[in-house]
């Protein structure tokens, strides 16, 4: 009797929860539409000859805290790949992502099941730390890797095959810096940054170190950690009486939002300049985009942009999972086009080892030159760092509007 | 920022720890056993009033109400599952498992609800002549967000009808004497697990009156919410003496105040290690926590 009353209470509480949870799906995507967990594209039937199938494998967090940029890369591959095999070409992918929920051991777990998968070529990992794990595996295995999004340098240093199609941390510190002096935003700057986050505190570090020299005056430098990101009301204080016409905040749009909110609370409105981390803000939940307006930031990927391509993908990511893609989705797409097309060019075959196929995407990588969403004429020095040039935004009447 | 600036942000800071520490110091207090899920079932209570408010457009009174309900039956329904069984379990295990609940609850949201984070509306708001929103008090330079008044208020009303209920009334009497002794008061016909179940269900029901509040203070609500603050706020229930109900009131605020304190005059590097390092010399001085009973073991 005990049993059955607990088991129906149990059964109570699932069934309101997907209630509240079912109302959800029209905006959201995640509850109620297929999930891109660990599936695998199957390779297309009977290939007809010269069609070359490779595996192509990464790892990200699908689930967890950091899902919402793993869900994002892993969707945006799928187009990317489902496009290129619909076109038929001669170089065709099949998809594996695995989860690694932002953790560096379990990265580590789903590169082995990628590895014994017989992936040939990598997406490496999502974000900076479980991908910081993988690069070492796979520099060690031989085995390429295009990270969309990791943009710690720690992802590339000294492995000659790890490659990035974001910009490394310091170079969106030195960019924001330079972007800040040559536009004369402003001359007395606050950073707000979270001391705990490998991410912002490397955009941190170049922007002041590039700050001083640029003219650029730091008067007030704060911080913030995790469990510690909700009440800002000093850091906020303190750039206010410091007199700082311009916060620079190199972090996620998350806290952000709350340093909006509390800002405007306390009556303070300086110009709010922000990284690629700031991209999404328009598209929280609940959010009153009217504490945004006027927000900075640099970011390569713009899905209100007018370009063709742009607005296919942007177009066909919302039909397939009802959100509007971010940065993270784009960088994906490009990748899975940049390795079609630097597989394309290297004449690599689908019977070729991972190792095999390494070689010659090194060569193509340093050598080429790709068009994609998140830039024009991009090209990759030996160290795997990307050379693409950011765009400025700013955000106008809730929507993202190109500065330049 | 001045002083009193800084008073009144980490009062509204602390004030908040304050409520979800209640509910923390009750379970603890009467079930002896830390309900480390207590976090997530205030994530829960924040979702739930959430949904009611933007998708059934209820009234944020309702809302608050739906989410208290719910929270209860959730509580009661973990209680039945997943600590009931191991009530002669060593205390560890149920420690143990609490975490695992705290998990669930996580993953559970982050599959229902996706991970996309959430901005909470504002229900503590007036409109001002001109039709401005106005969120707080103006008192010369300084500003009191209606949310941290609110939330003392809360808070007093809470510890208030907690301590009556606890000290008077049958329900409240055998509450004591479990705490006290489990199996005397089994002896003396009280039924035990009845009466933790009670405590689950208003430590719950507490929950989603915190995460309301939390929310409305600081409003980006993702599937993780819960777990820092819950955190936080254990921090403050043994700051002030855990079990103790008045304790965990005052732990919180001074955990909030001392947080912004060390933010504003020492560093905001510094201000987490300030605070533990406030928390251990307490403990250090007087090991119970500031209102903490002295138990004497009885030999």
């Amino acid at each position: 009797m005990k049993k059955a009353l607990s088991l129906m209470l149990a059964l109570v509480m699932v069934l309101a929860l997907v209630a509240c949870g079912g109302g959800n799906s029209s905006t959201d995507n995640g509850s109620s539409t297929p999930a891109p967990a660990e599936t695998s594209t199957p390779a297309p039937a009977e290939a007809p000859a010269g069609v070359q199938v490779f595996k192509l494998g990464g790892t990200g967090p699908l689930t967890g805290g950091a899902a919402i940029y793993g869900q994002a890369c892993a969707n945006a591959a799928q187009i990317a790949v489902d496009e290129i095999n619909a076109a038929g070409g001669n170089v065709q992918f099949e998809l594996n992502y695995q989860d690694d929920a932002h953790d560096a051991e379990k990265a580590v777990n789903a590169y082995n099941t990628l590895k014994d998968w017989g992936m040939q070529v990598s997406l490496g990992s999502v974000t900076s730390t479980p991908c910081v794990a993988t690069s070492a595996e796979t520099f060690s295995d031989r085995i390429f890797a295009l990270t969309p999004s990791a943009s710690s340098t720690a992802v590339i240093a000294d492995k000659d095959n790890q490659f990035q199609m974001c910009f490394t941390d310091p170079n969106q510190g030195s960019a924001s810096a330079q972007y800040i002096a040559d536009k004369n935003l402003a001359t007395k700057v606050a950073v707000i940054w979270k001391n705990d986050d490998v991410y912002s505190k490397g955009v941190y570090d170049t922007f002041m170190a590039a700050a001083p020299g640029l003219g650029l005056e730091v008067v007030s430098d704060t911080t913030f950690q995790d469990g510690n990101d909700t009440n800002f009301s000093v850091q906020i204080a303190d750039a206010q009486s410091n007199g700082a016409e311009l916060v620079f905040l190199p972090m996620y749009y998350t806290p952000a939002s709350l340093i909006f909110a509390q800002a405007k609370a306390a009556g303070y409105a300086p110009i709010w300049f922000g990284v690629d981390g700031m991209d999404g803000i328009l598209t929280l939940e609940g959010f009153d985009t009217s504490l945004a307006e006027g927000v900075m930031l640099l970011t390569p990927f713009n899905a209100d942009s007018d370009d063709a391509r742009t607005q296919a993908f942007v177009k066909k990511y919302q039909e397939k999972f009802g959100d509007v893609p971010n940065q993270f989705a784009a960088d994906a797409y490009d990748c899975v086009y940049a390795y079609a097309q630097a597989l394309e060019a290297s004449g690599a075959t689908a019977d070729m080892s991972a190792e095999q196929i390494c070689d010659l995407m090194i060569q193509q990588f340093t050598t080429m030159t790709f068009d994609g969403l998140t830039g024009d004429g991009m090209t990759w020095d030996a160290s795997g760092e990307v050379t693409k040039s950011p765009k400025g935004m700013i955000i106008e009447n809730g929507a993202y509007v190109g500065l330049d | 920022m001045s002083f009193l600036d800084s008073l009144i942000s980490g009062i509204s800071l602390g004030s908040v720890y304050a409520i979800i520490a209640l509910g923390y110091t009750m379970v603890y207090g009467i079930a002896k056993m830390l309900n480390f899920a207590h976090g997530d079932v205030i994530m829960v209570g924040a979702y739930i009033c959430f949904f009611a408010a933007t998708r059934f457009n209820l009234p944020p009174l309702v809302g608050i109400l739906v989410a208290v309900l719910l929270c209860t039956v959730l509580g009661i329904t973990i209680e039945k599952l997943a600590y009931a069984p191991l009530r002669s379990a060593p205390s560890l295990a149920v420690l143990i498992t609490a975490i695992g609940v705290s998990y669930f609850l996580q993953n559970a949201a982050l599959l229902l609800w996706s991970p996309n984070p959430k901005v909470f509306p504002n229900f503590f708001l007036t409109h001002a002549a001109d039709g401005t929103e106005q969120t707080g008090l103006e008192l010369g330079s300084l500003r009191v967000s209606y949310v941290t008044l609110v939330t003392i208020v809360v808070c007093v009303v809470i510890m208030a009808v907690l301590t009556f209920f606890i000290n008077n009334g049958k329900l409240g009497k055998a509450m004591r004497a479990v705490s006290e002794d489990k199996d005397a008061a089994r002896l003396m016909g009280i039924n035990v697990n009845t009466t933790i179940s009670v405590t689950f269900a208003i430590g719950s029901g507490l929950a989603a009156i915190a995460g309301v509040l939390y929310m409305s203070a600081y409003p980006t609500l993702v599937p993780t919410t819960g777990s820092m603050p819950g955190i936080k706020a254990f921090t403050a229930a043994v700051f002030g003496g855990i079990g103790s109900i008045p304790g965990a009131f005052l732990g919180g605020l001074l955990l909030g105040v001392i947080e912004i304190f060390a933010k504003a005059y020492i560093s905001t590097q510094l201000s987490d290690a300030v605070v533990f390092a406030v928390l251990i010399i307490v403990l250090l001085v007087k090991p119970t926590g500031l209102l903490g009973k002295q138990i004497r073991e009885k030999v």
